[in-house]
């Protein structure tokens, strides 16, 4: 045993050092002249290449070694490996732009990420290890009994797990356009045959050791920029001790900053705008046609006094981009409407908890911040893709451990986030506020191209002000090696690490998807009796069945499904989280429970999202049927209804049905580790 | 068998008692970060330091006091480990 993990640790030591040579090598190509897009080619290619490789040196035809690896993964590894799994696409790129955005409450995410472990380390990864099988449907299927759990479970699996699939293949194919310059959905098939590199052949046993690899370059790529960027800054290399001292400079920033006249006249002038907008809307249809005429009527105003011909056809495009009918009117006017409320409102301090401008407000943010906390904890201790991970170690206590090791994996990059957040804003702060638009620094240009930046001067004295500037969370994290000064070797290093969040996601979470077809309801329920051979052959073609599926929906740029992943969470933490909990620690919960509980709890979370995030679906001819949030609860935070649901459903259901008579022995096997049941 | 009662009972007291510790942490220190932010730690106003760092030193310290516990219990009643 120990002689395996050294041989293991030498081989990925020997990997980070050639990861880090290489990247050294191509710092000194840069340095000759080599373009940078050549560079993007070098990583994608050289990354692609070392996944590959790992994935086909793992290759198996063994059921054991498909499903969990082998359970031959050592905790430290298996603690890289789950946090690989874990951090997707969003949290790389997306994490620290919504700290710099949302401030103290974009903490709820770092506190709910990072807390949900604790909850799998007390309550669940011990257990299901201990059971030892394959998947979470037959941990439930075995503790309560029966198939119909056992589909509700794959069921709930599948939904929570596929929306966030597509989510990751499509965050390649953005990270690909942007750095290798591929058109968008080249770049999604450039995904999905990287993720089908690592999973098709070996199953878990090569997803559990490229994600190792692929951990290792993220977190690499995560901390070299802010490291650099902080030692330029402070002179400290090591951001996360002394952010601090930042932070408090961006206070002192802040309060200059915020409240100087020409900041507040042009939060003015966009909540004017805002208002002119909802006049408008109000107005539908007749202001579509005034609008209409009063282009028309400049137009020959225009024309008639011989003016430029540039201004002319600028007014013309304009008419021609006119909304053509009421409704499309309404929806491009409502999001003019909602990004100019955004921009006139007084900006929040960086570190202020539950902002607000009274009581009830502030009681409100303190509530939403709570709610969100809990969801996500609970929707990360019921996660199938995680859980699964906690099948492959080789004893119960290697298991436990492994939680351990990954939480402190993923707090390396956690830690990092916020301090992520407050560089960016102290370069913002002190480096473009107040400055001429026309000497800004380049990277705003550069991005501002992309379309990931907006500046508009609109109070026109040619100086931006905070409010005048509006940037995309991803910014944050793929700029900051531009804000920083550093060549694009960095640039590249931060594409190379995003994509291994995104892949490495993918990876796990296409193969819950595939065993839970191929081994819950093919080979439990349709044939029991199937070859190991066979199912080996199905659960491969349906692993490719599903990958190209997921890379289709996501060539065509879904938006709704990305702000759909944030609710996989509520989804599955009230799917399983209680069946799971009340299943290991309640003797009495019966399989009628755990049934009706899981229905009741994720159908909950769902009527909730589905009532407080929209009005109407217009493919089905509903509408209205919006309602107001329960106690301010956003749309995100659902799971508190969900999971409470589920709880009290499972309880009194399980009270009024008879216990299952196998509950007791199962119980024994997995609490103590004795199979015979005696008591 | 009594032995073994007496693991899954050490396991249960020992995983309810830091299941309401982390409840502390994470529930009713954050419902009062507002006022904790008022105190200042490192630089940092304390509340947001919890959220960005403290309270994950203290998930990390959870899970490993539990796993520590867990080995000495497995052990003390020699519970197979597989």
């Amino acid at each position: 045993m120990f002689g395996n993990l050294t041989k293991l640790q030498r081989y990925y030591l020997y990997y980070t050092g050639s990861f880090l040579f290489f990247v050294g090598a191509l710092a000194v190509l840069e340095d000759h002249g080599m373009p940078p897009r050549w560079i993007g080619y070098a990583f994608l290619f050289f990354t692609i290449t070392m996944y590959a490789a790992i994935g086909i040196a793992s290759r198996t035809s063994d059921v054991s070694e498909y499903y969990v690896a082998g359970r031959r993964v050592p905790a430290f590894f298996n603690g890289m490996a789950t946090g690989a799994d874990w951090m997707s696409a969003a949290s790389f790129m997306g994490m620290a732009g919504t700290l710099y955005l949302t401030g103290f409450q974009g903490l709820a995410y770092i506190i709910g990420w990072t807390g949900g472990f604790v909850l799998v380390a007390l309550l669940l990864a011990p257990y299901l290890r201990r059971f030892g099988q394959y998947t979470v449907p037959d941990f439930l299927g075995a503790r309560y009994g029966g198939n119909a759990i056992r589909l509700v479970a794959v069921g709930a699996a599948i939904l929570a797990s596929f929306v966030y699939v597509v989510a990751q293949i499509y965050g390649v194919g953005v990270i690909t356009s942007r750095f290798v310059s591929l058109q968008f959905e080249i770049g999604v098939f450039v995904g999905l045959a990287g993720i089908l590199v690592c999973s098709f052949l070996g199953g878990m046993r090569a997803v559990t050791w490229t994600q190792v690899a692929q951990y290792i370059i993220l977190i690499v790529a995560y901390i070299t920029p802010v490291a650099i960027l902080s030692y330029n800054v402070t002179g400290n290399p090591v951001p996360q001790i002394v952010y601090g001292r930042v932070l408090q400079e961006v206070t002192q920033l802040e309060n200059r900053l915020f409240d100087t006249p020409s900041e507040v006249e042009v939060r003015r002038l966009f909540r004017e705008r805002a208002d002119s907008y909802s006049q408008k809307i109000m107005q539908l249809p007749a202001s579509l046609a005034i609008e209409r005429d009063r282009l028309s009527n400049q137009i020959n105003q225009l024309k008639a006094s011989d003016a430029q011909m540039k201004d002319i056809v600028a007014l013309e495009r304009q008419r021609r981009e006119l909304p053509h009918d009421p409704a499309q009117a309404r929806a491009q006017w409502e999001t003019a409407m909602f990004a100019a409320i955004e921009r006139g409102k007084q900006p929040i301090h960086h570190a202020e908890a539950f902002p607000g401008d009274d009581p009830e407000q502030r009681m409100g943010m303190r509530i939403n911040f709570l709610a969100l906390i809990f969801c996500l904890t609970v929707g990360t201790a019921a996660l199938p893709h995680v859980l699964a991970r906690f099948y492959t170690t080789p004893t119960v206590s290697q298991a436990r451990d492994s939680v351990f090791w990954s939480l402190l994996f993923i707090l390396a990059l956690y830690m990092t986030a916020p301090a992520y957040a407050v560089f960016a804003k102290f370069e913002v702060l002190s480096h473009l506020a107040e400055i001429p638009i026309a000497k800004l620094p380049g990277w705003v240009a550069a991005w501002t191209k992309i379309g990931l930046v907006s500046i508009e001067d609109i109070n026109r004295d040619g100086i931006l002000q905070l409010a005048e500037l509006s940037m995309n969370p991803d910014v944050i994290v793929l700029a900051t090696p531009e804000i920083a000064g550093m060549p694009y070797v960095v640039s590249g290093l931060v594409a190379a690490g995003a994509l291994a969040a995104a892949l490495s996601t993918a990876d796990g979470l296409l193969l819950t998807i595939a065993s839970a077809l191929s081994h819950d309801v093919y080979y439990r329920i349709i044939r029991p009796d199937a070859s190991t051979q066979f199912r080996l052959v199905i659960s491969k073609s349906l692993l490719l069945l599903v990958a190209v599926l997921a890379a289709t929906v996501a060539a065509e740029k879904p938006g709704t499904i990305l702000s759909m992943v944030a609710w996989a969470f509520s989804i599955a933490g009230s799917a399983f989280f209680p069946a799971l909990v009340l299943g290991i620690f309640w003797k009495r919960a019966t399989c009628a429970g755990a049934l009706s509980g899981m229905l009741v709890g994720m159908l909950l979370s769902i009527y909730y999202i589905i009532r407080v995030e929209f009005d109407s679906i217009p493919w089905l001819g509903i509408s209205g049927f919006g309602m107001e949030p329960w106690f301010q609860v956003q749309s995100i935070s659902a799971g508190v209804y969900g999971v409470f649901a589920g709880f009290f459903t499972i309880i009194v259901v399980s009270l009024a049905t008879k216990p299952y008579p196998g509950a007791e022995s199962f119980l024994n096997g997995i609490r103590r580790g004795n199979q015979d049941g005696d008591s | 068998m009594p032995e073994t009662n007496a693991y899954w009972r050490k396991t249960r007291w020992l995983t309810i008692s830091l299941f309401v510790l982390w409840l502390l942490v994470t529930f009713v220190m954050n419902w009062y970060a507002r006022e904790i932010n008022e105190i200042s730690f490192l630089g940092f106003p304390l509340g947001f330091y919890m959220g960005a760092q403290g309270i994950l030193f203290i998930y990390l310290a959870i899970i490993w006091f539990y796993n520590r516990r867990m080995r000495t219990l497995d052990a003390e009643y020699g519970i197979k480990n597989e």
